[in-house]
């Protein structure tokens, strides 16, 4: 293996007054471009872990090398513009602007006003805010997901090589959460930053992991590997215990929609320029109980079936008023698990999936997932994983 | 969305209110000043003074007191911001933290003992002018408010706030100045426009040491059984503190960092 982005050797921490380290003599490497999560019960020592990467916290004894230099002495200070830093309580800047705050580390480089502008706005269209209606806002003048975005944009704004975070979403609710979480999956494709991310939830930490590393207290390391490998084979009781219930179920997180077969042929689809007649020829032909009126960037738009087109007059009414809203949307990104909750909640029983310009990219549908369980029950070594009694 | 939207609409609408409010004090307070001033200056026209009062009761007197009185307050609480504001940024340092409740309990004696008594100890036993004496008198006296605002001030201040700054790589120092001070601006201006507006007030004490301000109008007025210089002496001295308050509260306005 190449040099590792970050190696962690024997690093401990003590505290006056306490028995026991608080992290004891942890050993760890993180490769370049992964995101590797630090993940574990309360007081564990997984924050401690962290804070010893940019000595926010200094290490006791044990040393870390960026790169293969050894850091563990250097100007902390100069270490941490190095390495971009996300928090939960995100902690902007109050009294400076969103462009003040995304400046922060460039300004102590000392970039000119040019070149930081520029970095700015390029991060803010990253992170999905438009620069233009952003840039001179105040913090709290913006919602907590923004905010969010916002300090992860601040924490990449000098283009460090590491990320380090810190339950970075988990002060948002789910849903802003989920979607946080699929952002930064979508950034990290094009940046292949290596991130240390912490977290205490099991799933974002299978969710969103290359490597994940669980630990027990003392920050010692359970098991170091992927989420399949962990899913497939852990390590020990506490590692099981650790995973919880429901294991087949986290598995689906690992596989993406786009790694099992989308159908595109299994529901009718149709324009939304064309008559009510053409719809329902195409229904019957199809022999289906419903069509899929898709819009002009041939994004999905309504379901229609065909007690609906039968109520309009003879062909000559807009398609885009009968029928029902599309609810059930994933991306091709999406995980199984998504997909299967949106499924469970679409009348159908099918999610419309759909590509990176949100058009229509096909269906999936709940044979499909149970499919994919059951290659994934083959392939585990034991030949199956027990699924949870509960 | 529509949450954020409200909140947004509830910001502006606060906003607005307080913007209303600031503009009707900018006008209102001075106003009323110059009314309840001009309100005496006609009602002293219209009395027919005697030999002492119209001895006492001259412009000035009126100017030099009014001269005096700022000179001590200004020179006061200069002289507190000097020595309260670095203080409290000390107590509040991760190394002062057990010695902070001392301070503060030393502070709170100072502002527990009666200021008349607290003048005349500095100037028997410190200074022998009376100017001087009250400048130091007062500034012991408004220390304490100005120590809370800036130790407050600099303790509300959100923890991520200071930790995202550091593991952002700024220096210690530099976190105090372009991140923890302008938050506490705030808290802190409070602190001072109280200290000043003390120090405005209690300056008239400044008379029983020989330090002129009004003081020396109401006790002369006192002495010699002239109940008009004394009203004159007060609604100088009244007017001063109202003053010094409607100061502050501008400054406030115009220090408080955008975006709080």
């Amino acid at each position: 293996m190449s040099e590792p982005m970050i190696r962690l050797d024997k690093l401990t921490k003590r505290y006056p007054g306490h028995d026991g380290a608080a992290v004891d003599a942890i050993d760890l490497a993180m490769p370049k471009g992964e995101i590797v999560i630090l993940v574990g019960p309360s007081g564990c020592g997984k924050t401690t872990t962290l804070e010893m990467i940019n000595r926010l916290i200094e290490p006791t004894s044990g040393r870390i090398f960026l790169e293969g230099e050894d850091v563990t002495h250097v100007d902390p200070d100069q270490l941490r513009r190095r390495m971009g830093y996300v928090i939960q309580q995100i902690g902007l800047f109050p009294h400076q602007t969103i462009a003040q705050n995304i400046a922060t580390v460039p300004r102590m480089l000392g970039w000119d006003a040019k070149r930081t502008n520029a970095r700015v706005d390029e991060l803010l269209h990253m992170v999905g805010l438009d620069p233009s209606r952003y840039r001179d806002r105040y913090p709290k003048e913006m919602s907590g997901g923004q905010r969010q975005r916002v300090g992860v944009a601040r924490a990449m704004a000098a283009d460090p090589p590491v990320m380090l975070m810190d339950e970075p979403f988990g002060a948002t609710d789910p849903i802003t959460r989920e979607r946080l979480q699929n952002e930064f999956l979508r950034i990290q494709e094009d940046i292949g930053k290596t991130i240390v991310f912490v977290t205490h939830d099991i799933d974002e930490a299978i969710k969103m992991g290359d490597r994940i590393a669980i630990l027990d207290v003392g920050s010692r390391v359970a098991q170091y590997d992927t989420p399949e490998a962990i899913l497939s084979h852990p390590a020990s009781a506490f590692v099981e215990q650790f995973l919880g219930a429901g294991i087949l179920l986290k598995r689906l997180n690992l596989s993406r929609v786009e790694d099992v077969e989308v159908a595109t042929g299994e529901w009718p689809t149709i324009d939304r320029g064309s008559t009510g007649e053409q719809a329902r020829a195409q229904l019957r032909k199809s022999g289906r109980s419903h069509l899929l009126l898709l819009d002009d960037q041939r994004r999905p738009a309504r379901w229609i079936g065909a007690a609906d087109l039968e109520r309009s007059d003879a062909g000559t009414g807009d398609l885009s008023g009968l029928g029902t809203e599309v609810q059930a949307c994933v991306d091709l990104r999406a995980t199984l698990n998504g997909a299967l909750q949106e499924m469970l909640l679409n009348a159908n029983g099918v999610a419309v999936v759909v590509d990176r310009e949100g058009a229509y990219a096909g269906t999936l549908d709940l044979d499909t997932i149970i499919a994919a369980i059951r290659r994934m029950r083959a392939a585990s070594p034991d030949g199956d994983v027990p699924l949870d009694p509960a | 969305m529509t949450a954020l939207a409200l909140d947004l609409d509830e910001a502006v609408v606060g906003r607005r209110q307080r913007t209303l409010l600031r503009r009707a004090r900018f006008v209102g307070v001075p106003l009323a000043v110059a009314l309840a001033c001009l309100a005496m200056y006609l009602y002293v026209q219209s009395q027919d003074l005697d030999n002492i009062e119209r001895r006492i009761i001259t412009f000035a007197n009126i100017r030099r007191a009014a001269g005096e009185q700022i000179e001590i307050a200004l020179w006061a609480t200069a002289l507190t911001l000097v020595i309260a504001v670095p203080l409290g940024i000390a107590l509040t340092r991760p190394w002062a933290r057990r010695i902070a409740p001392i301070v503060i309990a030393v502070a709170n004696i100072g502002q527990g003992i009666p200021a008349i008594g607290l003048l005349f100890f500095v100037y028997i036993q410190l200074v022998r002018s009376g100017s001087t004496a009250t400048v130091l008198g007062m500034a012991i006296y408004a220390i304490l408010p100005v120590l809370r605002g800036t130790m407050v001030g600099l303790q509300q201040v959100d923890r991520g706030v200071v930790k995202a700054a550091r593991g952002m790589g700024m220096g210690k120092g530099e976190v105090l100045v372009r991140v923890e001070m302008p938050l506490a601006v705030p808290i802190l201006l409070t602190g001072v426009r109280t200290a000043l507006v003390l120090t405005v007030a209690t300056a008239v004490l400044a008379a029983f040491i020989g330090g002129g301000t009004f003081g020396s109008l109401i006790i002369s007025g006192q002495a010699q059984g002239r109940p008009l210089a004394v009203a004159v002496g007060s609604l100088g001295a009244a007017s001063l503190a109202i003053l010094a308050d409607w100061v502050g509260g501008i400054v406030e306005d115009l220090l408080r960092p955008k975006g709080l």
